[in-house]
């Protein structure tokens, strides 16, 4: 076992995968602190399903898996998503839940669409664009790694820089408007943050489980803690050994997919944090009481 | 006669109370107001009555019997604000609910429910607007359908929570009329009510609250400045036109 | 029976059967629950794969109406102790559904179950896996089971209306007249796992959420009737699965992702043409109205 895990170590292409992992479940549990906070988990969850369609139109257009090309179309098709869910609900009796739900499955059912078209017309290269599904690591190249683990701290180093206002514009919204926040900017750039983890994302955990990312990691934060700062980091870190743990299991025993063993880990955290967490959690709650 | 006892009530939300050490007595057949500053817990009450909320602790009895065994004495108008008015149904239909227990668990209406159901709409001016869909109603139209679902209850004992909330003058006379009909018949009536300046003109019994009962009386005894100040505190903006609230407005 | 007749009728069937419990889900704002159960439904037959070793119709049912009412409960329970209930109902399904597609990779080859498959079935396979007793053919055992979920449906709908439609318009007034609010909800949980479940074997998760959800919104869009919606619901899922079919023959793609980009169709058309709430309508009788103001 430890001769197979110090092998697999020694294998610069794991070494890469595992700090992709790493790095991004570090963003992500940070970013999902502020989605948290905003009540927005579940718009999440649909941006995440409607970058499927947006991955299969750049390849259709360019006719190939080139990662970039995938990435600005699921960029696109989940900016997409979000503004027709305010459409919805700004336009019609259709209130949010149903409005989210509407975006996630037919967006998806699109994407199953387009990739079964893929399928049957493109002959060449379109092996793997389901490994966008589930996400598959094993699959993963180093300039796709690399370029993960890169948009990662630039993700990260944007959030620690707009810390401040994020949780200003976030808790208080008409508080920051007043002390000359731009609030807009800020929520389109926290939407912006989200969009980037849903598409370097979706490679390693897959449309279907990313925003799990998102929420897991920084609602088991919260157990933890009722500072924002605390919170953030601490979601990092949770988010970060979920992803570590995902995809050394996954590579470790043979077929699993990564994306599930990565969420598989997040919730463990989170089930411990729900019953141990320092500030609400259950059992600690129950000893307080008495 | 006590319609309601309410013995030592406790409500808290999120560890903090939000009602504690309520204990009063409402006698059978009186129009009571209950009135206080914002956040006092007036809406948190009826419903901790109203078994629609958990309590920490307390009974409440309804003819010095368990609330439980007498759920089908009392009638509710919730505030217009808790249902979603985008629902697809119509008038005459909320107004059959009021009629469940008569219509019983697995079986439909019966035309002579149905026709209660419209004299009751009849009652509050709506009749004209039986088959109309709830979200074409206006706010004070919407708030006579609840009326007329609450009188369809034919119940005993009514709880109103802030009726007078945003209604046209119509329905304002609709809601005084119906009050006054109920007190004739004999029954209990308990409103949650906000404007202090038509409290002594409504209402036969005040409870003052903040959360905790201040004072529970006839109007007359309770309703006075030095007990409004110790339920609003510093609150009270209105001071300068106090006189004129304790008169009345007749 | 033909081969293709079967394929329509079990995409008919997913329709009628989802949209009508949907059309609930969407008046009682539950559409997220419905997206939970019908991912967790795959731990549930996944579930009762380990404990029987087949995939039987009724051990999965069973194992997906008690996954099912697992998942309405644990959201339930997380959103009691303070979570914000879109978080927790994200939480619960996913790891629920992480759990199902981990313990299917261990199932292996020796059965026709995958990640893909839950996720989009496989309704091309539907009319070679017959219900058989005796050795006599019966039609394919998922119209069995979805005919079963509608009959199960439209009995409950039937027999609780009343206290379906009170509940849902004002829970307060309805549990103060002595409707049981928990029971009422679980009744639904039980719908909503049994039409998924019933549906998922044969067009997979995805095509279940868009059933559950689209058709509902869209009925809402069209009438002011709880009855009305209801049917309207039904209807819109058929008229979905017929013209999905149609499409995905055409193109040749996927029969469930064409069934849910018709939901998505038919939704739009309502939302910009519904003759009382489409936004084109509005926009044309606010114009009226500024005409007539002048």
């Amino acid at each position: 076992m430890v001769d197979f895990i110090s092998s697999l170590l020694g294998s610069a292409n794991f070494r890469w995968v595992l700090t992709g992992s790493l790095l991004l479940g570090f963003a992500s549990g940070m970013i999902g602190s502020f989605v948290l906070l905003k009540k927005q988990s579940l718009i999440s969850d649909a941006m995440a399903h409607a970058a499927l369609p947006g991955v299969c139109i750049g390849f259709m257009i360019f006719q190939e898996k080139s990662l970039p090309v995938l990435l600005i179309g699921a960029a696109l098709t989940s900016l997409i998503a979000t503004h027709l869910i305010q459409l919805i609900v700004n336009h019609s009796r259709i209130k949010s839940d149903a409005a989210i739900g509407i975006i996630i499955s037919v967006f998806f059912g699109f994407g199953i669409v387009l990739l079964t078209f893929i399928q049957q017309n493109f002959t060449s290269n379109q092996a793997g664009l389901d490994s966008f599904i589930f996400g598959q690591a094993a699959s993963l190249i180093r300039s796709d790694v690399q370029l993960i683990a890169v948009s990662s701290i630039i993700l990260v180093f944007i959030s620690t820089l707009c810390f401040k206002e994020f949780k200003i514009s976030i808790f208080d919204p008409s508080f920051a408007k007043n002390i000359g926040i731009n609030v807009k900017f800020f929520n389109g750039l926290l939407l912006a943050l989200v969009v980037g983890i849903v598409v370097i994302g979706i490679q390693m955990v897959g449309v279907v489980l990313i925003a799990s990312l998102l929420i897991t990691p920084a609602l088991a934060a919260r157990y933890w803690t009722d500072n924002l700062s605390v919170m953030a980091w601490l979601g990092g870190i949770f988010g970060s050994i979920s992803g570590m743990t995902g995809a050394i299991s996954s590579t470790m025993i043979g077929d699993l997919p990564t994306g599930p063993m990565i969420v598989l880990s997040a919730s463990v955290i989170f089930f411990i944090s729900l019953l141990l967490g320092k500030s609400k959690g259950l059992v600690t709650k129950a000893v307080k009481v008495r | 006669m006590n319609a309601i006892t309410v013995q030592q009530l406790k409500v808290i939300y999120d560890k903090q109370p939000v009602l504690q050490d309520v204990s009063f007595q409402i006698p059978s057949g009186s129009l009571t107001g209950i009135v206080g500053p914002n956040g006092a817990g007036k809406s948190t009450l009826i419903k901790a009555m109203l078994h629609l909320i958990p309590r920490k602790s307390g009974d409440i009895h309804v003819f010095d019997k368990p609330y439980a065994q007498q759920k089908h004495l009392i009638g509710y108008v919730p505030q217009r604000s808790e249902v979603d008015w985008d629902f697809p149904t119509n008038a005459l239909d909320v107004v059959l609910m009021g009629r469940y227990r008569q219509i019983g668990f697995f079986k439909r209406a019966k035309q002579e429910e149905i026709n209660w159901a419209k004299s009751c709409l009849d009652k509050v001016g709506m009749l004209d607007y039986a088959n109309r869909q709830i979200s074409q109603l206006s706010g004070g139209q919407q708030q006579r359908v609840f009326l007329a679902r609450a009188l369809a209850q034919n119940a005993s004992i009514y709880f109103m929570d802030e009726p007078f909330a945003g209604v046209d003058a119509q329905t304002e006379k609709a809601i005084i009329q119906l009050m006054k009909e109920w007190k004739e018949e004999g029954k209990t009536v308990l409103v949650v009510h906000h404007d202090l300046q038509t409290v002594k003109d409504y209402f036969d019994h005040v409870l003052l609250l903040n959360k905790t009962p201040i004072q529970y009386g006839e109007t007359q005894k309770v309703f006075t400045l030095n007990n409004l100040e110790r339920t609003y505190g510093g609150k009270i903006s209105f001071l300068d036109k106090t006189p004129a609230i304790l008169q009345g407005g007749e | 029976m033909s081969y293709t007749f079967w394929i329509i009728l079990t995409g008919c069937l997913v329709g009628l059967t989802c949209g009508i419990a949907g059309s609930l889900l969407v008046l009682r704002k539950m559409s997220m629950i419905a997206d939970a159960i019908s991912h967790t439904v795959l731990l549930g037959i996944v579930g009762a794969f380990f404990v029987t070793q087949s995939l039987n119709g009724i051990p999965m049912l069973i194992g997906a109406a008690v996954v099912g009412l697992l998942t309405a409960y644990l959201v339930e329970l997380l959103s009691n102790s303070g979570v914000q209930s879109d978080a927790s109902i994200g939480v619960v399904f996913t790891s629920l559904f992480a759990l199902g597609v981990v313990l299917i990779s261990f199932i292996g080859d020796q059965v026709h179950l995958d990640t893909k498959h839950a996720l989009m079935g496989e309704i091309a396979f539907v009319p070679w896996d017959t219900l058989q007793i005796n050795g006599e053919s019966y039609g394919p055992v998922a119209v069995w089971m979805l005919g079963f979920s509608l009959l199960f449906n439209i009995l409950l709908i039937t027999l609780f209306y009343k206290q379906i439609k009170m509940s849902t318009f004002d829970p307060q007034f309805a549990a103060l007249v002595g409707i049981p609010l928990t029971f009422i909800h679980y009744l639904l949980m039980t719908m909503v796992s049994f039409s998924t479940v019933a549906s998922f074997n044969s067009v997979g998760a995805i095509l279940v959420v868009a059933m559950l959800i689209v058709p509902g919104a869209t009925a809402y869009l069209l009438s002011d009737r709880f009855l009305h919606v209801i049917i309207l619901s039904g209807a819109v899922g058929v008229l979905s699965a017929l013209l999905g079919y149609l499409c995905a023959s055409f193109f040749n793609v996927s029969i469930a992702g064409s069934m849910a980009t018709m939901t998505g169709v038919l939704f739009s058309l309502a939302f910009l043409f519904s003759p009382k709430h489409g936004i084109v309508f509005k926009k044309i009788n606010s114009g009226y109205e500024a005409i007539k103001v002048k």
